[in-house]
Order: structure tokens, then C-alpha cells, then sequence
């Protein structure tokens, strides 16, 4: 049970003796008003079991009725992502019991899924990766548990368990790849790749705000080693709970140095359910798959089958917008960037807010360069995604002009960026707030300006023997007692008209 | 008084329709007279597992105090009706007969309650069933016993039981039952009554507690063939919360059945099913049946039907094929009742932990023929399973409805006995299911083809009522009423009198 207690096998020396498949199960949480079979809203954060009827509760006589823009969204994800629609879907009762399924089964689908055989192409460095697509189907979400009193937060020790439902019969759209072998040491950049371009496709459609930290996006990653040559695959485990992009990184990189470890000492790999816990990248065994449920699959009789008319298929079908594939393309040669440039913007989910950026009125190249640079860094110290730093394209295009200007230069846009990140306003807020204004030639500066020389006679001497570059430190010393407010070439102009007396 | 109010009770609800648009009655009176009657009676029948009281009066005086206001009121504003505890009532307990939803008041009303209501009629009561309906006796009801009130030692049928008891007894003038397999034709037929189950998807399955999802329908229970339609004709059409709901609108239902009173069937072909108690299927039918279902099908050939033997050999498999459909959907509809959000919960003391809680819930709440087919139905779905049995039955329904289809490109209606015997008496089919699912034998093909069919009685035997079962094509509940319409018409003429009034009104009730 201890993750702690896992042997693992360094990751290069994983692949020198096995290969790696992968296979993604992805939940989508649609943005549609109201749940999937009533009428009840989907905002997030409500107050817990408000937004409840008899249907989502389950009450006994209550009947669902399929929601038509959930059903839209799943055939615009199955188009975006290449699959054939089927003409004929069903949906199926998935029967277990747990508190957070209402009606002691889950509304979902089975062998007539709504979407089926697509793929989705993911680059990771330079190299193209096929991840094909088994089906993509639409069920409904679960409630929400919350085990109280307990050390791990789940049921096992806790002293009770509250459930709330809002979230119970939101719909669900869940996409399952095929197994994708071949990946080897790229597996877990692969799974992060595809996550990412389906998270990009899925925002592109407008169909769900896909935020992982809300559980708007979920993954389970399923992953199994091989021995180098062998035709058959491994057994595989599936991780639940990965829920960042970084997180399915990390998971698939932790099972594949776990399960070397357990193979090389000559055990076996059990198949199983593992969680995947964020604060240490690791992950532990769940329930056995071999002790599971059977889930007793029937189709629904409470709804009738859907048979998506082919005409309004194809409407749909052109009515697509713009793939982020081809946008890529396009930006790339807007932008003049390289396409190794744009996969690494593409993969760091830095694409749109740079995109967005720019129509915010920043050049590409700056827009980057922020994203990139001290945005990436900050992203990665704090352990989160770039898009859930607490600043908008607009304020780092608004930060870009303010240097442009020379209202700030770089320093101090860095400290203006602190101020945004700490939510104390726009940059040109933050700049008037803590006076982070370069300084013109104020009385101030010439006041600083004139106290270094004062201070340094010795240097002063020496840039009057002709060693000019001795300036450097006096420039240094007012961009010290300015605490980095004045502009250094301005500084450097300063003194020399002071003591070269040009 | 006394004398005016159980003469109230025996008035059909188009009797009662006039007397309360002319004002003749008061909606209290008429309520009352049938309160009275049930706190008489009710002791003796076991009709009731809940009566209204108060809130049926107060019901009852905003009718009247509309009508005094000169409000437009419908026909049957004011005019009483009884539930069966399956139909979902807000407010109101309903327990599908089941220990497992004791004391659940629902916070929402079933959509067939929420049109009775919006039709002026007053709630009297819920009435009792077969726990969850799966029974032909209401003696699987986890509550009590009801009495046929033909013979209170016979029952009454099932699972609508106390529905069919409560308006044969006179205690409700007519009420709503709910069909699966028979539920409301077994009843109406062992009572004396007029039951119809309309076509699959034409009245709303919203708000009933499900049994088995593709089979369940809600219809009428009613002391003549023109209340049932009128009934029908409040309770149907579509329902855009329940998705399995036919958008069309209803048939004219009232018109076929006065049509039908008329009593001219000429060009009407009708088709007795062999595999229904014809020649070389008459294993298990009492011999008092069959001549009453003969005698029957005479009276339709003298309106001037033309009649013919129709064969439909699939129906032999309809017992089985439904013994597998309807428990596997049931065992899905029931996984809800595990004691977390209503109802009842069971050992939930501290020291056990979740599944303890619901194993003991579930243990205690459920009673043996619920649990039978919870098991039955589990098993019939299990992986590796799926195929032999829930798989195979559907074939089986494709077959039953294939079969149909044949025999209605030749006739209009198909008739056949609505029951195999005459009510049996309390106890005799406890222990053995197979012969209690034997009640089922005629009624179950209607209902796993989706189609409608009505119990029209047809006579008596041994001074027991037998029912005359008429099935029609999907979506031609008309001619089910036009039919039973004339057989009742002209069994009434010939008698003198309906059969119900050969039930004398039990002695200390008026
Ligand atoms: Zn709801």
C-alpha cells in the first residue's frame, strides 16, 4: 500500500531492458447549462446540493431525459478527433453500487458508443506520434465525495462521509485511446503531448472549459512494460486521479520505473486500479481488477436510442472551427517561428496565451519570451500550469508596452509582474501603486547621481586618467541607491557629462 | 343521509360527472360518501394502505367552493379516485408496497397524479400492491392482505390488487393501476371490472416506481368501459419527461367506447388466439373460463364481428421470456434503494460500515419474491450470461411481436381469456411462483409486444368473475374500448343489469 516503500528502477536503464504502451482514458466534463438527463444547472462552486432534482437524485419514479447539446458536443469531439459517428447509439446502465451513483448504476454507454476509430497526432520533439482513438462515448458524472475524519480523505478511517450531487448527472464525455505502443523513452512526454493537444481541441470546440485542477478534465493512464522484442504486451496497471498535464507526465514515468523494478526481481504486475498522489509523483494500488465488479451492462430502457441524422452530421462536421493542429500551422508562419519553436510553446500550453497576447497588442517574439521565459519559471516553481498563473494575456501585453515605453525596463517589469501575480492589480496599477517607474532625470536621480561621484574620487580619478569603463561601478552604485528605478543607459549618460564634462 | 351517501358510491363516475356539474352533489359529499364507505369496509378488504381524510375533503371543498365562484370546472372536477402506491405523490406516502420506502413522502407528484389533479378529481387514497408489483395476488404487499370483495377469502389479483378491491368494493369509483405483465387486466378480470393497458409509451411512466422499464404502463381500473376510456383520456398523451413517451396525439377513446355501446361490430375481424386456451392449450384453464370466454366471443360474432382462429406460436415462450426481461431490469430499477438518500435504513449503528449498512437494508426492507428476482434478474444480466438469457428473451420478443404483426395483417383485435382461472383463495400460491406466474399466461405477449389490452368482464363462474381480454395493434387503443364496449353493452342488456350489481352491498354498509 506504501508508496514509499516501492523499488524503482532509473528511467534510462527501465528502457534499456523493456518497452512501454500506454493508453489514455480521458474524462471530459461538457460546459452545458444544464446536466445530461434533467434540468438542473452545472455551475461550479455551488453550495453543496442545490443544484438537485428528483431525477439527478434518483429518486424513485424519475425518469431521464437525454440532454440534445451534450449529445452535439460528443459528435463534434468524435469529428474533431477523425472518428466515425455512429448512425445508431445506445446508451447503457453501467450497475454498481457506491453512495455517489444515485440510481445504484450509471447512465454511460457500452458496445453502441456514439463515436468510434478516430486519432489524434501529437509531436513530441520533432517526432510525430499516432495515438489512435477507440471511442469516444457520453455518460453521466458521479457525485462528489467527502470522507470526513479520517487521515487520508478517503473512506477507509473516516469517521463519516458527506455527499454532495451537484455534480452528479453532469455530462460526461469520455475518450479512450487504442494501446499505443512503440513510444519508448518519449512515453510520458507522448501521454503529456496528447493530453495536451485533446485539452486544446476540446477548448477549441468550446464545449467544456477543461480546467484539470476543477476536474472539468480527468485522466486515467494505463500502462504496461514489455521485455525488449517481445510481441505480447504486459499486464497493465490504470492510474486514476492524474489531474494535471504534468501529473500524467510523472504518472507514466513512476509506473514504468515501478513495474521494472517488480518485473526485474521476477513478480508479477497485478492488474489493478492505482491512485496517483500529486505531492510525491507517486502512485498506490487501488482495488484489484481482479476482484472487481461486474457491471452488468444493459441498454438503458429508460431512453431511447440515438440515430444522429447524417445531414446534421455534416453540418456539424463544417461547422468546426478552426483544429488547433492547423492553427499551429498558421500562427507558426505568422509568427515566423520554427515548427520545433511551436510544438515546445504548444506543449508548455502556452500556445493560446500567447496567441491571445499578441491580439492583446504584444509582439509575437515578446509575448514569447514571456510565456516562456520568467512566466514558464514561475509556473514550474509553483508546481501549476502556465494558464492558471494569476495573470491575463492582456497584462503581460500591457507589461510588454509599459517596456516598450521605457515606462519600466526589464527589472522592474519582473517586480511589476510580482505585483500582478499577487493580485494587486494591472501592471500599470502596480507601476503607480510602488512607484516602479524608471526615473527620468529627476532632481532625485541627479541628487543620487551627484552623491556617487562625491563618494568615489578614487574612481573619478581614474575614468579622468582615461579608464572609462570605471563609470561601470558608479552606474552600478545609483542603480543601487534608485533600487533599480533608474534607466542604466540615461544613468551611464549622466555621469559622463558630469566628469567627462562632454 | 346514510342512504344517499353509499348510493354514491355506486355510481359510475359519469354518473357522478352529472350529479356534480348540475350541482345535484356537492365534491364533499361524494367524497365523503366514499370516505365513509372505506372506514366501513376497509377493515374488511384491506383496500388502503393510506386514505387522505382531511386533505381528500379539502380537496374536495375548493372544488366546490370554485363552482360556487363560478369557475369553468372539466366533468370530473370533484369526482374521487384512488392510487396505486406505486404512482409517486408529493407529500403523500407512497411505498410501492415495499417496507424499503416506509414513511418516504416524495418531494414531487408522478405525472398521471399531477393530470388527475389538474382535472379537478380528489385524491382518496393510496391503494395497496404486490411489494414493487411483482405479484398476481397483492399477497407479496409488505403491509397486508387484500380481500376480493366478490369472495374476501379469494384475492383479488395483482399487482394492482387493492386498486381492482377498492373499486369492485365500491370504495374509490374507479382508480389507476399499473401493468407489467398483467397487473391490471389479472385484477380487473378477478373482480369484475374494466382494466385497459394502453400501448407502451402512451401515458407517461414519470413519477411511477419502476418494476421493469420496457414493460411498465399506468392505466385506468374502472366499473365500465366509457370511465376507463375517460380515464385514459386524462392520463394520456406525451409526456416530455419520460423519453420513452409516443409524441401522437390520443386516440378519441370516449367516442370508440360509446361507439362501441352502439353495438354494431360489423367489419370488425376478430382473432381468438389458439395458444390462449384454444384447442390443445388448455392445460391450466378452468373449464368455467373457457365457456365464459366462448360465450363471449359469440355475443361479439352476433354485434356481427367476424370471427376466426388466429395462430400465434411464439406465445408459448412469453412466461420465460418475461421472467428474464423483468427481473433483470428490476434488478438494476431497485439498486437505488439502499438506505443513503430515503427510506428505509437499517443498521447503520456506528460500528458497520457502508456495505454492512446496505446489506442489512436491503435484507431487512425487501421481502422474498422482491429478493427472488433481484437474484434471478442479477444473474440473468451477469457477464458470460448476458447472451443465453436477457439476450435470448429479447429474440424472444422480437419473436412475440413478429407474431403479432402476422395476425394483425388478417384481423383488427385478438381475444382471448384475460386469466387462466377464477380469483384463487388467499394462500393457495404463496409457496409455489411458478403457479402464481401461471396468472400471467394470457396477458404477458400484449405486454412484452408493447401493446394495448383491456379486461372487459365476460360473466361469471362459480359465482366468480371472469374477464374477456381484447388486444389491438400498437397505438389502437380504440379498438380495445369499442370492442369491450359491446360486449358490455350487450351482456348488460341480456342480464338486466351490470355485472357488478350482482355484488350486493355487504351487510352494516348502508
Ligand atoms: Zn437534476
Amino acid at each position: 500500500m506504501t508508496s514509499t516503500a516501492d523499488r524503482l528502477v532509473e528511467f534510462d536503464e527501465v528502457l534499456t531492458r523493456y518497452e512501454p504502451v500506454i493508453g489514455l482514458e480521458t474524462h471530459v466534463e461538457l460546459g452545458t447549462a444544464s446536466k445530461m438527463f434533467c434540468g438542473c444547472a452545472t455551475t461550479f462552486g455551488a453550495e453543496p446540493n442545490t443544484h438537485t432534482c428528483p431525477v439527478c437524485l434518483g429518486m424513485p419514479g424519475s425518469l431521464p431525459v437525454a440532454n440534445a447539446a451534450a449529445i452535439e458536443a460528443t459528435i463534434k469531439i468524435g469529428l474533431a478527433l477523425g472518428c466515425r459517428i455512429a448512425n445508431w447509439s445506445r446508451f447503457a446502465r453501467k450497475n454498481y453500487f457506491y453512495p455517489d451513483i444515485p440510481k445504484g448504476f450509471q447512465t454511460s454507454q457500452y458496445d453502441e458508443p456514439l463515436c468510434v476509430a478516430g486519432h489524434l497526432d501529437v509531436e513530441v520533439d520533432g517526432t510525430t506520434h499516432r495515438v489512435e482513438i477507440e471511442r469516444v462515448h457520453l455518460e453521466e458524472d458521479t457525485g462528489k465525495n467527502l470522507h470526513v475524519g479520517g487521515a487520508t480523505g478517503r473512506i477507509h478511517g473516516a469517521d463519516h462521509s458527506l455527499i454532495d450531487f451537484n455534480r452528479a448527472g453532469i455530462p460526461l464525455v469520455e475518450i479512450v485511446t487504442r494501446p499505443v505502443p512503440g513510444a519508448g523513452r518519449l512515453a510520458p512526454e507522448v501521454a503529456r503531448a496528447y493530453v495536451t493537444e485533446l485539452r486544446e481541441i476540446v477548448q477549441a470546440l468550446g464545449v467544456s472549459d477543461v480546467r484539470m485542477e476543477q476536474g472539468s478534465l480527468r485522466c486515467d493512464v494505463n500502462i504496461s512494460l514489455n521485455p525488449v522484442g517481445d510481441l505480447e504486451w504486459g499486464t497493465r496497471t490504470e492510474t486514476k486521479n492524474v489531474n494535471s498535464l504534468r501529473s500524467v507526465e510523472r504518472a507514466v514515468r513512476f509506473e514504468m520505473r515501478r513495474q521494472a523494478a517488480v518485473l526485474d526481481s521476477g513478480g508479477r504486475i497485478v492488474q489493478e486500479t492505482r491512485h496517483f498522489h500529486e505531492d510525491t509523483g507517486t502512485t498506490s494500488s487501488g482495488r484489484s481488477k481482479e476482484e472487481a465488479t461486474d457491471y452488468r451492462y444493459f441498454p438503458e430502457p429508460d431512453l431511447v436510442p440515438l440515430a444522429p441524422d447524417a445531414d446534421w452530421i455534416e453540418k456539424l462536421r463544417a461547422e468546426l472551427p478552426e483544429l488547433p493542429a492547423a492553427r499551429r500551422t498558421r500562427l507558426q508562419q505568422e509568427w515566423g517561428i520554427s515548427g520545433t519553436e511551436m510544438t515546445w510553446l504548444a506543449n508548455a500550453g502556452a500556445l493560446g496565451l500567447v496567441e491571445q497576447t499578441v491580439a492583446a497588442g504584444a509582439s509575437p517574439g515578446d509575448a514569447r519570451k514571456w510565456w516562456l521565459g520568467d512566466l514558464a519559471r514561475r509556473a514550474n516553481e509553483a508546481g501549476t500550469e502556465l494558464g492558471e498563473l494569476a495573470v491575463t494575456p492582456a497584462q503581460v501585453a500591457e507589461l510588454v508596452r509599459l517596456v516598450n515605453e521605457g515606462t519600466i525596463n526589464d527589472g522592474l517589469a519582473r517586480q511589476v509582474l510580482d505585483g500582478v501575480l499577487a493580485g494587486q492589480g494591472d501592471p500599470a496599477q502596480v507601476v503607480e501603486a510602488q512607484g516602479l517607474a524608471v526615473m527620468g532625470e529627476s532632481d532625485e536621480l541627479v541628487a543620487a547621481v551627484e552623491a556617487a561621484i562625491a563618494g568615489a574620487p578614487d574612481v573619478i580619478a581614474k575614468v579622468k586618467a582615461g579608464k572609462v569603463q570605471a563609470l561601470g561601478a558608479l552606474v552600478g552604485a545609483v542603480m543601487k541607491t534608485t533600487r533599480g528605478k533608474a534607466d542604466a543607459p540615461t544613468v551611464k549618460r549622466m555621469l559622463e557629462e558630469r566628469v567627462l564634462g562632454s | 343521509m346514510t342512504g344517499t351517501s353509499s348510493d354514491l358510491t355506486r355510481v359510475d363516475v359519469a354518473g357522478l360527472s352529472r350529479l356534480l356539474s348540475s350541482g345535484e352533489v356537492s365534491a364533499v359529499e361524494v367524497t365523503r360518501a366514499h370516505l365513509d364507505r372505506i372506514a366501513a369496509d376497509d377493515g374488511r378488504l384491506g383496500a388502503y394502505l393510506h386514505v387522505e381524510d382531511d386533505a381528500a375533503l379539502a380537496a374536495a371543498a375548493a372544488v366546490d367552493q370554485a363552482r360556487a365562484t363560478g369557475a369553468e370546472l372539466g366533468p370530473l372536477a370533484g369526482v374521487p379516485v384512488a392510487l396505486k402506491d406505486l404512482v409517486v405523490t408529493e407529500g403523500v406516502p407512497t411505498t410501492s408496497g415495499s417496507k424499503i420506502l416506509e414513511g418516504w413522502r416524495p418531494p414531487y407528484s408522478a405525472t398521471v397524479a399531477t393530470r388527475l389533479a389538474e382535472a379537478g378529481t380528489v385524491l382518496l387514497g393510496k391503494t395497496n400492491m404486490d411489494e414493487f408489483a411483482m405479484g398476481s395476488s397483492t399477497e407479496n404487499s409488505a403491509y397486508q392482505v387484500t380481500r376480493n370483495p366478490w369472495d374476501t377469502d379469494r384475492i383479488p389479483g395483482g399487482s394492482s390488487g387493492g386498486s381492482s378491491a377498492a373499486v369492485a368494493g365500491h370504495l374509490a369509483p374507479w382508480s389507476i393501476g399499473t401493468d407489467t405483465g398483467g397487473s391490471i387486466r389479472q385484477p380487473a378480470a378477478v373482480t369484475g371490472l374494466v382494466g385497459h393497458k394502453p400501448t407502451y409509451g402512451s401515458v407517461s411512466r414519470y413519477g411511477l416506481i419502476a418494476f421493469s422499464s420496457s414493460l411498465d404502463q399506468a392505466g385506468p381500473m374502472a366499473r365500465t368501459v366509457l370511465d376507463a376510456a375517460v380515464m385514459h383520456e386524462v392520463i394520456g398523451g406525451h409526456d416530455p419527461r419520460d423519453s420513452t413517451s409516443i409524441d401522437t396525439p390520443l386516440a378519441r377513446l370516449a367516442d370508440a367506447a360509446r361507439e362501441g355501446a352502439a353495438g354494431d361490430l360489423r367489419g370488425v375481424r376478430v382473432g381468438v388466439v389458439r395458444e390462449l386456451g384454444g384447442e390443445g392449450h388448455t392445460d391450466g384453464y378452468e373449464p368455467g373460463v373457457l365457456v365464459r370466454t366462448r360465450e363471449a366471443i359469440e355475443v361479439l360474432a352476433s354485434l356481427g364481428a367476424e370471427v376466426t382462429e388466429v395462430s400465434c406460436p411464439s406465445f408459448d415462450l412469453a412466461l420465460p421470456a418475461y421472467y428474464l426481461i423483468a427481473p433483470s431490469e428490476a434488478s438494476s430499477n431497485l439498486a437505488r434503494y439502499e438506505g443513503v438518500r430515503f427510506g428505509l435504513r437499517a443498521g447503520d449503528d456506528g460500528s458497520r460500515d457502508l456495505d454492512e449498512v446496505m446489506a442489512i437494508t436491503r435484507e431487512q426492507g425487501f421481502g422474498p419474491e422482491v429478493k427472488r428476482r433481484i437474484i434471478l434478474g442479477t444473474y440473468a444480466l451477469s457477464s458470460g450470461y448476458y447472451d443465453a438469457y436477457y439476450g435470448q428473451a429479447q429474440k424472444v420478443r422480437t419473436l412475440i411481436t413478429r407474431d403479432f404483426g402476422a395476425a394483425f395483417a388478417d384481423v383488427d383485435v385478438l381475444v382471448s381469456p384475460t386469466t387462466p382461472t377464477v380469483a384463487f383463495p388467499i394462500g393457495t400460491r404463496v409457496d409455489d411462483p411458478i403457479a402464481m406466474y401461471a396468472a400471467d399466461l394470457c396477458t404477458l405477449p400484449a405486454s412484452l409486444a408493447g401493446l394495448p389490452a383491456i379486461s372487459v368482464p365476460s360473466g361469471l363462474s362459480d359465482g366468480l368473475p371472469v374477464g374477456l381480454q381484447v388486444m389491438a395493434p400498437a397505438l389502437a387503443d380504440e379498438r380495445c374500448y369499442r370492442v369491450a364496449a359491446a360486449l358490455e353493452a350487450a351482456q348488460d342488456a341480456a342480464r338486466g343489469h351490470r355485472l357488478l350489481d350482482e355484488l350486493g352491498t355487504p351487510a352494516g354498509a348502508a
